[in-house]
């Protein structure tokens, strides 16, 4: 198997014109108005001062009303293109580990990353609610603009409404991405064979718990912090290390549980996993104790599920091991040769056995 | 993790599974049927699901799945006063999260948010009395429901509300108590049951003497057990062991949290603030006299009931719906004739289906029947070798 590195890991030029525009409009209002999003000058304030400063770059900053690519320099990078979108709505908007701005990139960044794609080029689309600070608006673009350089991707196109208060909460953000997939990589939830091994970037649970703390009920003397991160390297060298790597999936709403049920149902396999050797912080272990949740369904905003063959598995485990964002990475399953077809259980620490659905409604704690 | 690790330990849980296996095949073949055995409390059966522990045990031991889940055992008519008091005008109705699912006749607590009702889901009653402290120009109601666990929260709430003066906070009171239930199991009919798991939260509030009439009246044993793996099975290997000395005794596994006569400060807020209803409406179960508490006279200006116009009505269980049966351990949650069909976890038809607490629910979500019966005997096998 021969991957061209290079076509994998470089990024296409784009030949535009140099940024010809100059930058004029500055925000002088500390607070958002509904006439940031009216169309007029103020929101063309909005847009250079905030979005623009932040931003830049030269697709962008021509603020035409739709970015433009060389099909010729995607076409460098593999032979399919990858599109993805989602929205963001957190509460709170900024918690420990991370903010909505962060999320917003890291989320769209590893939906893209986890189909094998190189993700290239994100869309920025918000919602504000007006009597939003500018200063926290700024905060939350910064974080977008240092993520986004972090992941290696351009926003390159936007759209700001500013909505009366109470029609939405603080803000909401919606980004799209584009990315470019290799011609090798052909990772799909229906390609789980038997033996294959089940393997996760790190410990599990953490932005779920992160954010339920972060709401103020519990008042933890250490913070949990959420686990918010591109991962578009890790999944790079994961494949360069398991290149038959059968499917990635970035473990988020549901948490691991529905990605696994997903495989099962889909791959029309059984699925067995450890709880010995999945790993959860022992914080979150002891705030799903109090709450009486379960860290399998919880929320995480870093972490993968992948499905290797048994054979690279050894190979993946380690290159896993090397990044920063997989350094307690572990094996905890497999495909089982004869389990029940779309049933996904785990071998509790205990000793004993139990199935491991999908999550139904939200997950409710109990009361008593 | 310190304090729980401890209890869920697999070396020990096979040590006691070797003796348990062997007290239960002795004591089975002088019965010539299994054992039944039922856990009262609904976190009992969460436990027992969670682990794994039904597929540990041998055949030999039937465990059945008491009525000791208070969403489960909330009758419709009453999750329809919810709906009606939550959809009334400067109404903030507060619950807890397992009761927004429950289907009323007509909707669930969940979908009248989504009507626009303002509902909120709390972890405590505290949170609920805040929420009026915060609001004073709405009208707080909190839902209070569970058995003696929860009573001793929302009563002492109640005190706080009178003590701070906070008038715009009231109650929509369906505390039940566990003894008059367990009595009703006790008197059902046809009942075959060898002896109990007592419930161990609301033991911790009650102690263990009120137990005593179980051992005395129906020579039945109890063993008060603790919720972590271990605490079961060396409950159910108390209750084999009084079973094989032919004793009926009432005994106490988590006497680390359980005293013999319970926590007299709790008790004391529970009998300031409440008095025994009459009778109270089960779902599954029918009427059951003096199993359900309400506010006393003195607290009547934190009764929602008395500040609400609230239907009332007593709403039948659905014709198919076999909830009453399944809570008796007449059935097992599967041989229902609607379990995982006209009923599901998405679906509630009853709420046996509703709490992860339930016993259907966590038959359908943690396997139960769907664990095949050769995979049940291949992991006992294991265990034993």
């Amino acid at each position: 198997m021969n991957i061209d590195e290079s076509a994998v890991l470089e990024r296409p030029v784009i030949k535009k014109k140099q940024d010809t525009r100059i930058r004029q409009g500055k925000l002088a209002s500390k607070v958002i108005t509904l006439a940031h999003g009216g169309g007029g000058k103020a929101m063309r304030d909005l847009i250079d001062d905030v979005f623009i400063e932040a931003f830049s770059n030269p697709v962008l900053n021509t603020l035409e009303d739709q970015a433009r690519f060389e099909l010729s320099d995607l076409a460098k990078l593999g032979d399919r293109l990858a599109m993805t979108t989602d929205s963001y709505v957190i509460d709170p908007i900024f918690f420990p580990g991370g903010d909505i701005g962060k999320l917003a990139i890291c989320g769209t960044v590893n939906d893209l990353a986890v189909g094998g794609a190189k993700p290239l080029y994100l869309t920025c689309s918000m919602i504000i609610e007006e009597g939003m600070k500018v200063d926290t608006l700024r905060q939350i673009v910064k974080s977008m603009a240092d993520t986004a350089k972090a992941a290696g991707v351009q926003i390159v196109t936007g759209d700001t409404k500013v909505v009366e208060r109470g029609s939405c909460d603080k803000i909401f953000i919606n980004t799209a991405g584009i990315g470019v997939i290799h011609q090798h990589f052909k990772l799909g939830a229906n390609k789980a064979q038997a033996h294959d091994r089940i393997l996760v970037n790190g410990f599990l649970g953490d932005h779920g718990a992160a954010i339920l703390d972060a709401r103020g009920d519990m008042n933890l003397e250490s913070p949990i912090e959420s686990d918010c991160a591109p991962l578009q390297d890790l999944i790079q060298i994961l494949l360069k290390a398991a290149p038959n790597t059968r499917f990635i999936r970035d473990a988020t709403r549901g948490g691991i549980a529905s990605v696994l049920n997903e495989i099962a149902a889909s791959s029309q396999c059984g699925i067995e996993i450890n709880e010995t050797s999945t790993p959860i912080r022992t914080e979150v272990k002891g705030f799903c104790e109090i709450l009486g949740l379960d860290p399998l369904y919880l929320a995480n905003e870093g972490k993968l599920v992948m499905i290797i063959p048994e054979d690279e598995s050894e190979a993946a485990l380690a290159a896993l091991l090397s990044h920063p964002l997989g350094v307690d990475s572990a094996d905890i399953g497999v495909v089982l040769e004869h389990g029940r077809v779309g049933r996904v259980h785990m071998k509790t620490s205990f000793g004993g056995k139990r199935i491991v659905d999908m999550l139904v409604g939200e997950q409710l704690p109990r009361i008593c | 993790m310190k304090y729980v690790d401890e209890f869920r330990d697999p070396d020990k849980a096979r040590t006691l599974l070797k003796e348990i296996n062997q007290i239960a095949a002795d004591l089975t073949d002088k019965l010539k049927r299994p054992v039944y055995i039922m856990e009262v409390c609904g976190g009992h059966t969460h436990s027992i699901f969670r682990y794994g522990i039904e597929n540990m045990l041998p055949a030999s031991i039937e465990l059945i799945h008491g009525p000791g889940c208070p969403v489960c055992v909330l009758p419709m008519g009453r999750v329809d006063d919810c709906v009606a008091i939550a959809e009334q005008n400067n109404v903030i109705f507060t619950t807890f999260g397992d009761a927004m699912r429950v289907p009323g006749s007509k909707k669930s607590l969940l979908q009248s948010k989504a009507d626009g009702a303002d509902v909120r889901m709390v972890y405590s009653p505290l949170d609920a009395l805040s929420i009026a402290k915060k609001n004073p120009d709405k009208e707080v109601v909190f839902f209070g429901l569970g058995f003696e666990t929860t009573m001793p929260s929302t009563a002492l709430t109640v005190l706080k509300a009178e003590e701070q003066g906070i008038h715009n906070f009231s109650l929509f009171c369906n505390h039940i108590t566990i003894i008059p239930t367990i009595k009703a199991v006790l008197d059902s009919p046809g009942l075959q049951l060898d002896g109990f798991l007592g419930p161990g939260h609301v033991s911790m509030v009650i102690g263990n003497q009120p137990y005593d009439f179980i051992a005395e009246h129906y020579h039945r044993p109890v063993v008060v057990a603790g919720f972590e793996p271990l605490d079961i099975l060396q409950s159910l290997w108390m209750v084999l062991k009084q079973l094989t000395a032919g004793e009926a005794r009432i005994e106490n596994q988590y006497n680390r949290i359980v005293p013999d006569n319970g926590n007299a400060q709790a008790l004391k807020a529970i009998s300031q603030v409440f008095e025994l209803r009459e009778f109270f409406e089960w779902r599954g179960l029918g009427s059951i006299d003096h199993s359900g508490v309400q506010l006393t006279e003195a607290y009547a200006a934190f009764d929602a009931e008395k500040k609400f116009i609230v239907p009332a009505v007593t709403i039948a269980d659905p014709k198919s719906c076999q909830c009453g049966e399944v809570l008796k351990g007449a059935i097992k949650p599967w041989e229902c004739k609607v379990f995982g069909k006209a009923c599901t976890p998405e679906i509630p038809l009853g709420a046996l289906m509703v709490s992860s607490e339930g016993a259907c629910a966590a038959y359908y979500q943690f396997g139960g029947d769907r664990i095949d019966a050769i995979e049940v005997a291949e992991k006992t096998l294991e265990v034993i070798a």
